[in-house]
Order: C-alpha cells, then structure tokens, then sequence
C-alpha cells in the first residue's frame, strides 16, 4: 500500500533524525571546548609553551592574584608562594605553589586552573605551568611547583588584575587505574 | 481494515469490538484504548506527584525541620519534578494527541499502531524503575530534576544508575511516540484536509512532535555521558580529568529549553479549540497561530543559556540569550491576542472547559511576565534559583499546561465516554483549584523576591507567613484534584446521554461521529471540503 511505503520511508527519516541529534549531543562536547578555544572564554588558558622574549611595558602594572584550592577530599597543603603579584604586561615572571602531602602514602595530583576575568585567559601566557603535567609526591615530601607566565602587552586597558585559580584534585586512583597513559576525555586540562 | 466494514461503518460492530480481559490493554493496537492508557496512567503519576508536592509544603508550612529529613526532601523536590514532567505532563499530552488526532483528521488509527502500544507499555517500566530508587539505599535521586553534574555525578547516590535507564526508557517512548504522531499527520490524513486545514491541536503537536525529536535524543545523549563518568571513568563533567560542569548545563538546557515549549505547545493547542467551541465563532487568526507556534519552536533552541546567566557566561552572551528569550514574547503574544480576539463579541457561555481555558489564557500570561522578567539578565542574578523561579514555573507547568490537560479531558470527556460530565461538580472542581493555585504560588513571587532559595527544607523566619499561605493553596489545590478524579469515574460509568456533537458551538470531524466514539472511526476517509 502507498500510505505503507509512505509510513516507512519518513519512520526511517525521522529515526534517522534522532540517531543524529544523539550525535549532536556528543558532538557538543568537542564544539563547545571549540568554542571556547575560538572565543576565549571560560577562562580556558590556551597559550602555552616557549614564547620570544619582548621588552617590558614598564608603562603598566597588573596585580595578578594567586590562589590554591584543594578539591573535596585532597589532604595536601597547597598555597602560592606568593599570593599577589605585581607585573609589567610582555615581563616574564616566576613564581611556584608549595605544596606538601601530609599523607602516609605516594599521591597524584592535578591542578586545573581558572583564570577571572575570563576574557584575560588569552593573554596569559604560560611558558611553564605545574598543572600542565600530574604531580606525585612520595608520603610527607614537599615541592615547589614553578610556574612562568608572561602577560601579554596587548591586555585590554581596563583591566588591571587577574585572579589566577588553581584548583588540586587527587588522580592517584585514576592514575592507577590508567597504568599513568591516562588521555581525559574531553580536552586536555590545560 | 478489510473492506468490507466500510460499509457498515456506522453501525456498532461488535466482532470488531474490544478483546475482553486485561489482554484488551497489554496487546491493544487500538488509539482510543492507548490514548486512554496514556491518560489514565498520567492521572496516576499526576497524584503520586502531588503526594510529593504536599509532603514538600507540609515541610514548608513552618520554619525549621517538622516532617522530614533534608535529605528525604531533595529526594522528594527531585522526584516530585520528574515525575510531573515525564510522567504527568508529556503522557498527559500523548493520550490526548492518541486519541484526538485520528479522529481530527479522518484517520481510522495511528500510522504505526503496534510501535503505538510499545511506546505506552515502556513507560509503566520506567516509572517503576525511577520510584523503586526510593526504597533504595541511600535513597532516590536527591540532586534536583535538573540533575546537575557533578552533584549528580561525583556527589549522587547509587540510584542514579536507575534514574538514568529510567530516563533513557522514557526518552525511547517519547520518541517513538513522536514519530508515530508525525507518520499520522503527514501521511493518514483525509482527502482534501490540507495542511492548512489542520485542527490547532493537530498542528501544535506536529511541531511538539519535530521538538521531541530533536532534543529527546540530547537528553539522551547527556544522561549517557553521566553513565560513563560514573561507571566507566571517563570525565565529561569531571574537572579533575579535563572535563567542565559547565558544559553539563549547556547539554542539559539544550534539551531542556525546547522541552518547556514541549509541555505548552499541545496546550496552546487545546486551548484554541475550547475557546472557539464556547464563544461561537472560527478561531480568530488561524494562520498566525500556526507561523507564531512554528517560531515559538524554531527561537526555543538559541535561548537555553538564560537558564545559565549566573554561570559566569561573557557579556555578550548574556544579551544575546536576553533578547533573544525576550523576542518569544511576541509569537506568544500574538497567540494571547489571538485567544482574547476569538471571544470578544462572542455569544460566550462559561460550561468548565471553558472556565479553565479562560483561567489558562490569564494565569499563563502572568507565568510569561515572570518569564520576562526572569529574561532580564542582569535581575536574574537576584532571582536564579529563589521562589520566584518555582512561582514562574508553576504558574506557566499548573494553571498553564496542567489546566489545559484538564480543561482537554471535560472537553472530550463526552465524546470519550458518551456522557455529559457533571456540569455542577466540574465548577466547583474549577474554583477550588484557580483559588488553589494562586494561594499556593502567588506568595512564592513575594518570597523569592526577598530572597528566599529553592530546594531548601528551612528558612529563615521573614518567610514564614508567606510559606503557611502557600502551603494551604497546596492543600486546597491537592485536595479539590479528588473532585476531578471524582467526576471522570462517574462520567465514565454514567452521565446523561452526550450528542455526537456534545457541546453546542463544537467545531470537527471528532464531532461528526457518534458519542462515544465507535471503537473503529473513519475507516472510510471522510471527505472534507
């Protein structure tokens, strides 16, 4: 019958549709870190790596805020070694975050950071950064996890500081269970 | 369909009837007996629902924890709203959309009746499935019907895992219910009913229907990727692996924008062939009620962001996500015109269809304000996630799509069954629940206002009179849904006599055929002209 054929071909049509907006669903995933790459937003941090050095602006200063948060659960002390920075834009500037695992057993450590505001996040540049590896510490060590970051000149006029967030998570479980190839889901954590 | 019953398609034919027994509802293939499944069973999630609703505002009734533990009442605020979404409102729709639409538009049944049966029969299991987490250890879903990750992911307790079949069940049965809705409009309907002839209820659902399609498989989509960060260690939603919460509620409102305008749309629908029917005139603006539903649709996927305002999105973002929630004013508006046009200078009666259509026009215009002004992203940072949210909600979900099920259910009522409703005790149904509703949520606008949030069991003492106010609208409100339940059983079991065309001014091929409707109509096409 017509209205039979008829039936089947627009059920194929329309299961079809919604096999696809499934996709869709999982495809946002990677477009929104596209986006958010695109755009700058979400204080994603996308600049990373060596960089040519420039001369200083001594013209402007930026405070810079540093913060360590441990996420639920993490028993580290984690703290910036200095909590506020003051910073000419296209300088190179060093600091670390200490941290020390209290504990009676080897941990796995991942910062992710958060920088506010976050259309600052494209102009901060890190040439190296403790979060963009895992951090073990062996039972009760201590370390100094060094960060070098430059501003880039081209900071918009109006804004005069940065907070630069990072938050400690424990993958020592997740570590493990990945034989330490772990490759996130979602995007690096950069 | 054999031809020979074409012939004596009028007359009552009983070797064609109803198979006796329960096996009549297990393996029944019939629209009418699963717009009636669908209808039935949405009443019973409707009332276990509202059991949750009361035991929320018998907490809320004083200051301080009475009744339940906080835990026991985010268990009870999350299922309460899962359950009227997806069990009282959307079935609601489809046992309408069931049994009106092959009637509407001269079909003698679905296009696909045994997927027709599979997407009722899936559901029951899924409810069982959601409620049954209630008896579990550590309790049912506690983290709100949004399920935000990572409170649902990270935080949540065992029982998610069920929750998210539960959900993935009735996302197949919504599906399918869509595909099947969409199949019959486009292809089983009778010579000469074009589209633009479409009865308004046919047409809302066929663009409910592309809606449900379109996100229920998102939804799908993100309760999966919930699944694999619990279970199977990937980390969507988990910071610590790379993943981004945020990124839940962009998923998660994707769908859940379009899904609002999936539980109004039908309404819009009824309500557009009850005021007609009861003012005695054709529906003032056919044409613009159609582009203004399709643009309704098309403007629910660009506004899911205004549900994240508070989330820290850019600046231009949030007045894109603005203006453009602001623009579904003026579709929405043209359809209030549209309503109000239709009765004015006409011969108006006020029988109670018509009584809680009229109530739906006003009170639903009052939910779209709030909705305005909720729009308004730099005072929704004062109003995300207070009272006057829940007042916006409610006022838009109860006397918005709640009211028109039930002023769809008296309409039909008659042609359903055969007999008249009991005019006297359908009023006072009415009353008791329009006064209800705006004791019980015209106060939350006032304490959300001053600051009072959502989802907590306590509060602090400057809300007390407010809460006691609301919590004894609920109670009326609840309560006064027994008159409702009341009144369909005695309809159903007897009633005066119902005309085929049961009410004076109705309007439509369902009212051309015989009260109750025959169990197989239109196996003949009609002609329409």
């Amino acid at each position: 019958m017509d209205t039979a054929r008829a039936n089947r071909r627009l059920v194929i049509r329309l299961l079809g549709g919604s096999v696809l907006m499934f996709g869709f669903g999982f495809a946002l995933v990677p477009l929104y870190d596209v986006f958010c790459e695109v755009t700058g937003l979400n204080g994603k941090i996308t600049r990373t790596g060596a960089i040519e050095t420039v001369e200083a602006d001594t013209s402007r200063q930026v405070r810079v805020r540093l913060i360590g948060i441990n996420n639920e659960g993490m028993p580290w002390e984690f703290s910036p070694q200095q909590s506020l920075l003051t910073v000419n834009p296209g300088e190179m500037k060093q600091t670390a975050f200490q941290a020390y695992n209290p504990t009676g057993r080897s941990m796995v450590a991942q910062a992710i950071p958060s920088v506010s505001p976050g259309v600052a996040a494209q102009y901060l540049h890190k040439v190296n950064c403790f979060c963009f590896n895992a951090q073990p510490l062996q039972a009760g060590a201590r370390a100094d996890m060094p960060l070098l970051f430059v501003i880039d000149k081209e900071l918009p006029p109006e804004i005069h500081s940065i907070t630069l967030s990072y938050t400690l998570f424990d993958i020592t479980e997740a570590q493990a269970a990945d034989n330490g190839s772990a490759e996130p889901d979602g995007g690096s954590p950069i | 369909m054999s031809t020979l019953d074409t012939a004596t398609d009028d007359i009552g034919h009983d070797h064609h009837g109803p198979a006796s027994g329960i096996g009549r509802w297990l393996f029944t293939t019939n629209h009418k007996d699963i717009g009636s499944l669908y209808l039935w069973f949405s009443l019973l999630m409707f009332l276990t629902g509202g059991v949750m609703a009361l035991m929320i505002r018998a907490e809320l009734f004083q200051p301080g924890l009475q009744l339940v533990e906080p835990g026991f009442f985010n268990q009870m605020t999350t299922m309460h709203g899962l359950i009227m979404v997806f069990g009282a409102v959307m079935p609601a729709f489809v046992g309408l959309a069931n049994w009106m639409i092959p009637m509407m538009i001269g079909a003698p049944d679905m296009a696909l009746p045994r997927m027709n049966n599979w997407s009722f029969w899936i559901l029951p299991f899924a409810f069982a499935i959601l409620i049954s987490t209630l008896l579990m250890e550590g309790g049912a879903p506690n983290f709100g019907w949004t399920f935000y990750a990572p409170l649902s992911t990270t935080y949540a307790p065992p029982s998610v895992t069920y929750f998210i079949f539960a959900i993935h069940i009735m996302g197949m049965s919504s599906i399918m219910g869509a595909i099947n809705i969409i199949a019959t409009i486009l292809n089983m309907r009778a010579p000469g009913m074009t589209m633009m002839k479409l009865p308004m209820f046919v047409w809302s659902w066929l663009i409910t229907a592309f809606l449900l399609i379109a996100v229920m498989p998102v939804l799908a989509g993100v309760v999966t990727m919930m699944l694999m960060d619990i279970h199977f260690g990937t980390s969507f939603f988990n910071a610590a692996g790379g993943g981004d919460p945020v990124l839940f509620q962009h998923v998660f409102w994707f769908f859940g924008h379009p899904e609002v305008y999936i539980m109004i749309l039908p309404a819009f629908g009824i309500i557009s062939h009850i005021i007609p029917t009861f003012s005695r005139k054709r529906l003032f603006g056919y044409a613009s009620m159609v582009y203004a539903m399709a643009s309704i649709a098309i403007l629910s996927f660009l506004v899911w962001a205004h549900h994240m305002f508070t989330v820290g999105l850019p600046l231009v973002g949030e007045l894109f996500f603005m203006f453009a929630t602001m623009l579904i004013a003026v579709p929405t508006g043209v359809k209030v015109f549209n309503w109000v046009t239709t009765m004015f200078r006409g011969s108006l009666t006020f029988e109670t269809p018509m009584l809680f259509a009229i109530a739906f026009v006003v009170l639903f215009t009052i939910g779209g304000f709030s909705g305005l002004m909720l729009a308004i992203a730099p005072v929704d940072f004062q109003y995300h996630d207070t009272y006057f949210v829940v007042a916006h909600f409610h006022y838009v979900l109860v006397p918005g799509a709640i009211f028109a099920i039930m002023a769809g259910v008296y309409y039909w009522l008659p042609k359903w069954t055969g007999h008249q409703l009991n005019e006297r005790m359908g009023r006072l149904h009415f009353w008791l629940s329009f006064i209800g509703v705006n004791i019980t949520f015209f106060p939350m606008h006032f304490i959300g206002l001053a600051g009072m949030p959502r989802r907590i069991p306590d509060y602090a003492l400057q809300f007390a009179d407010f809460n006691m106010v609301a919590s004894i609208g609920a109670f009326i409100f609840g309560f006064s849904q027994l008159l409702f339940v009341w009144n369909v059983i005695q309809t159903v079991r007897h009633g005066e006599k119902a005309q085929a065309r049961a009410w004076e001014g109705a309007e439509g091929l369902e009212w051309e055929v015989a009260s109750p409707a025959p169990y197989h109509t239109f196996a003949t096409p009609p002609r329409v002209d």
